[in-house]
């Protein structure tokens, strides 16, 4: 009886509710390794990574605007760590959480795809191959929830 | 009421297709923001009309427009079985992934069929008018959760039997019906998975082409359906679906001569842009009219969506 409400619970708990956040600064579910930090070239592979990602959101036609007066370095420092921390890495995410980050811009559903479209580019450039780009996706996706404030 | 029998042929129609296809392609290319969901994540255009895979419609709507954006699609298929075939067109509109409309027109070419009853070179031409509506979840961005993205929609399918519509009446038959679904879609994003499940009330025969109910079985039955495919790269899929069907002329006047199997496929489906998808398929329809033609019908399906 025990096990058959644990189990219950177990499946309750995945189906309704995203899992916790504490260090990331939004609701991810934590790894349970670091496989998909070392897929990623750990620290200095992330970095090369968001040096590629970061300008190409300035240079976006559709989502450009958002970080017209955003500092680009901190930026990509504080996205390399945000990576770091939900892809199982050692680090330290210290920057704002993602629905303060988000709160005084309109992102809509349409602008967080745009997004995720370029992390794609930035992935296919970086030669991270596609079932890799996805688990890392799948770990930054529930962040919609934070980040999309505007219907 | 005398019916207007208007048809396109099945080869210009795909050529058609394919034209507007690449004219879309060009004049779009600049990209402009209005699709903002990710490649691929609207499935294609299912033979009803509404978004999903080839066989099954899906939670998904059409297009590519999400929250605040209206989207619209047009497709083209043809399904080639041993003795039969199938052309479909139709297009879509939807509006913040929300809510979808579309209008299907399938022409059914018996085959053999036609002269055995009487009735060479019989067409069986179906409408459809289709309404889905999103009501929960978002099938790829909620990775953190099983919670699938949910939809309910409704088919209003209205047939032009022509001379075998009196065959159809004496069978108990009716010339429309409205089948009522509700989909469950999810792609588990760390694994490229998408899997969907329908449930659908209906009582079409041979998906509406040989009518709705019959004398034997005049009720809605709840018929499964289920999509499964794997994503291989941003732009390819691969998949298999299976649809359960009712077997309402079954038996009949005609014994067991009008015994309707379940549908199954294999596909792969490319989407080199967000404006055009090709799909293609290895069907089962299993058998159709058997009185006449006892061959399992399996054959190629070959379909194109552009979207805007």
């Amino acid at each position: 009886m025990k096990k058959l409400l644990s189990l219950l619970a177990l499946c309750l708990a995945a189906i309704g509710a995203p899992a916790q956040t504490a260090v990331t600064g939004s609701s991810v579910r934590p790894l349970a390794d670091d496989s998909l930090y070392q897929a990623f070239g750990g620290k200095p592979g992330l970095e090369k990574l968001m040096a590629d990602f970061v300008p190409r959101l300035k240079a976006d036609p559709r989502i450009g605007a958002f970080f017209k007066e955003t500092n680009l370095k901190e930026l990509q420092a504080q996205l390399t760590s945000q990576l770091c921390v939900v892809s199982g890495g050692p680090c330290k995410y210290e920057g704002a959480n993602m629905k303060d980050a988000h709160a005084d811009m309109e992102v809509r559903k349409a602008d967080f795809n745009a997004l995720v479209e370029l992390l794609q580019q930035s992935m296919d450039a970086q030669g991270i191959p596609f079932t890799v780009q996805n688990r890392m996706l799948a770990q930054l996706a529930p962040m919609h929830r934070d980040v999309v404030n505007t219907r | 009421m005398p019916r207007r029998s208007s048809r396109i042929p099945p080869t210009a129609a795909a050529v058609a297709a394919l034209v507007l296809a690449t004219g879309a392609q060009c004049a779009l290319a600049q990209g402009a923001n209005r699709s903002g969901k990710l490649l691929l994540t609207s499935g294609v255009s299912s033979i009803d009309g509404a978004a999903g895979g080839g066989l099954t419609p899906w939670a998904v709507t059409g297009g590519y427009a999400t929250d605040g954006q209206f989207g619209a699609s047009a497709y083209a298929t043809r399904v080639r079985t041993s003795d039969y075939a199938l052309t479909g067109y139709g297009v879509a509109a939807s509006y913040g992934d929300r809510i979808e409309l579309t209008i299907a027109r399938q022409d059914f070419d018996t085959g053999p069929t036609g002269p055995a009853l009487g009735l060479p070179g019989l067409h069986l031409k179906q409408n459809i008018f289709g309404a889905k509506l999103r009501v929960a979840g978002d099938a790829v961005l909620d990775s953190d959760t099983l919670m699938p993205q949910i939809a309910i929609g409704a088919l209003y399918k209205d047939l032009d039997a022509a001379g075998l519509a009196p065959t159809l009446t004496a069978l108990g038959a009716k010339d429309s019906g409205t089948d009522v679904y509700v989909s469950a879609t999810k792609l588990f994003l760390a694994q490229g998975v998408l899997v969907n499940l329908t449930l659908r009330a209906t009582k079409a025969n041979q998906n509406g082409l040989l009518g709705f109910g019959g004398t034997a079985s005049d009720s809605y039955r709840i018929q499964p359906e289920i999509s499964l495919a794997y994503l291989l790269s941003k732009n390819l899929a691969i998949g298999a679906e299976y649809r359960a069907k009712p077997d309402n002329l079954n038996p009949s006047i005609l014994g067991d001569g009008l015994k309707e199997d379940d549908w199954k496929d294999v596909f792969v489906a490319w989407a080199p842009s967000k404006h055009l998808s090709l799909t293609l398929a290895y069907v089962d329809l299993g058998k159709i009219v058997p009185a006449v033609v006892s061959k399992r019908q399996k054959g190629a399906y070959l379909s194109a969506q552009v979207a805007f």
